[in-house]
């Protein structure tokens, strides 16, 4: 519901609205402090812990891989971790840390590498 | 500096109403020497926000009387060696490679050491702090006994531990604080209540709460209890 009235309003102000900035700030920061462990600084699936993981993590970056997963998709794995999707345990679930609102974000600032050339 | 006057005093108020002097000593050296690092009150994580997490410069510390084994502690003052690989914030301690992120030394800390006597004190002190008598109360841990292979199995294959901790020298992950020294470093409660429910000793943990049940949370607990009675 939320999402498509922001798609809405996306499409009639024809930029991308305050709030869905504020979210993608906010998922950068919670990524930042949770995910770049695994996922690495850059969001490349290249983080500090690397070497010790049989499976390698998502390059958020990867548009190809990243489009084929619907927002739901995202946020189930991060909410319920990889097990919850087939994916490999070492994926950890993160909804006994984080809120909705906090994947949400999450999500959108993934969307944000994967596919608006958050570089 | 600030510190040697400190002690100094101490000792000149003589020798008769030392272990008081130093008991009240001890509070002021980890006022002023430790506190801009370490949290000695709960913060208020909830007003703070993440940001506490990203500005945080070492573990917390008020509850450290629910946390540590006291004759580790007081050597550990004494000889601090490093805990976790990659500091208490490890975004902020490492840098991209070719490959991978790796470690930059220049961003971690050495720790300040104390002497005997001033360990002695301190660890008197950090032992009384203990915010969370609640949830070592509610912990119903008995320690058991596992095959070393079934530990390691539930240590990595089926619950991903290993990704962030080691539980061998120079094996597992590097952003959470080695494993495999934790039996005894801490409290054997302690260990099997931030397995089961790290968010409620931590609401910023960088640690995933994993919901595991209590014969899961044994079994991993029994593993590091087996691994740290084989460390020297
Ligand atoms: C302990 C390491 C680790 C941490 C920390 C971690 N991840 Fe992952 N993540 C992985 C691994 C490994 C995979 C790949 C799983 C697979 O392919 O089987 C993955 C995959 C994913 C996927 C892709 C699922 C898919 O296949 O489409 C998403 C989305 C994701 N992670 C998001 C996050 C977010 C957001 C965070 C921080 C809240 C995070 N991860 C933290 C290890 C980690
Ligand atoms: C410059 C910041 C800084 C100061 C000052 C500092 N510490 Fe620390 N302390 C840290 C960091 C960072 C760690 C984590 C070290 C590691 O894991 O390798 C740590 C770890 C510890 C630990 C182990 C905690 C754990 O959970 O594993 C204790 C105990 C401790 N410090 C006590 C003290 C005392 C007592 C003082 C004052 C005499 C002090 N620290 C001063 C930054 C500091
Ligand atoms: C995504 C990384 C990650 C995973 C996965 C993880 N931990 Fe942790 N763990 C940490 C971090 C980081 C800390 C230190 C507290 C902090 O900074 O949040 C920690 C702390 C601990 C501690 C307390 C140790 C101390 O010295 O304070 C224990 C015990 C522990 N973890 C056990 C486990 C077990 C058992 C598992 C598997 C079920 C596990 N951890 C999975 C990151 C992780």
């Amino acid at each position: 519901m939320k999402k498509s009235l922001l798609m809405a309003a996306t499409l009639a102000l024809g930029c991308i609205p305050l709030a869905y900035a504020d979210d993608v700030a906010r998922g950068e920061k919670l990524y930042n402090v949770y995910c770049v462990q695994c996922h690495g600084l850059s969001g490349h699936g290249d983080g500090v812990n690397v070497p010790a993981l049989s499976v390698q993590p998502r390059n958020h970056h990867d548009t190809a891989e990243m489009t084929a997963r619907s927002d739901e998709e995202l946020f189930k794995a991060v909410k319920h971790g990889g097990k919850s999707i087939n994916k490999s345990v070492l994926m950890p679930a993160w909804g006994g840390n984080l809120d909705d609102d906090d994947i949400h974000a999450l999500v959108s600032h993934m969307r944000n590498l994967c596919c608006r050339n958050g570089e | 500096m600030k510190q040697g006057i400190l002690w100094a005093a101490l000792i000149l108020v003589g020798l008769g109403s030392a272990p008081v002097a130093l008991a009240a000593g001890a509070e002021e050296l980890v006022r002023t020497e430790c506190a801009a690092c370490h949290a000695l009150e709960r913060p208020d994580y909830e007003a703070l926000g993440i940001q506490e997490r990203i500005d945080r410069k070492g573990p917390p510390l008020y509850y450290a009387g629910n946390k540590f084994q006291p004759e580790w502690l007081e050597s550990w003052l004494q000889n601090p060696t490093r805990l976790r690989p990659a500091g208490i914030f490890p975004a902020a301690a490492v840098k991209e490679s070719e490959e991978f992120d790796v470690i930059d030394p220049d961003k971690l800390i050495e720790h300040p050491a104390l002497t005997a006597e001033q360990a002695s004190e301190v660890a008197t002190y950090l032992m009384s702090l203990r915010h969370h008598d609640d949830l070592i109360a509610a912990n119903t841990y008995e320690p058991g006994t596992i095959a070393k292979r079934m530990g390691q199995l539930n240590f990595s294959k089926f619950n991903g531990c290993d990704a962030c901790h080691s539980d061998e020298p120079g094996y597992g992950g590097l952003s959470g604080p080695e494993l495999y020294t934790a039996w005894q470093r801490l409290q054997p409660a302690f260990i099997a209540s931030f397995i089961a429910d790290p968010v409620a000793w931590d609401p910023h943990t960088l640690m995933p709460k994993s919901g595991l049940n209590e014969g899961a949370v044994a079994r991993l607990t029994n593993y590091l209890k087996l691994i740290g009675e084989e460390q020297p």
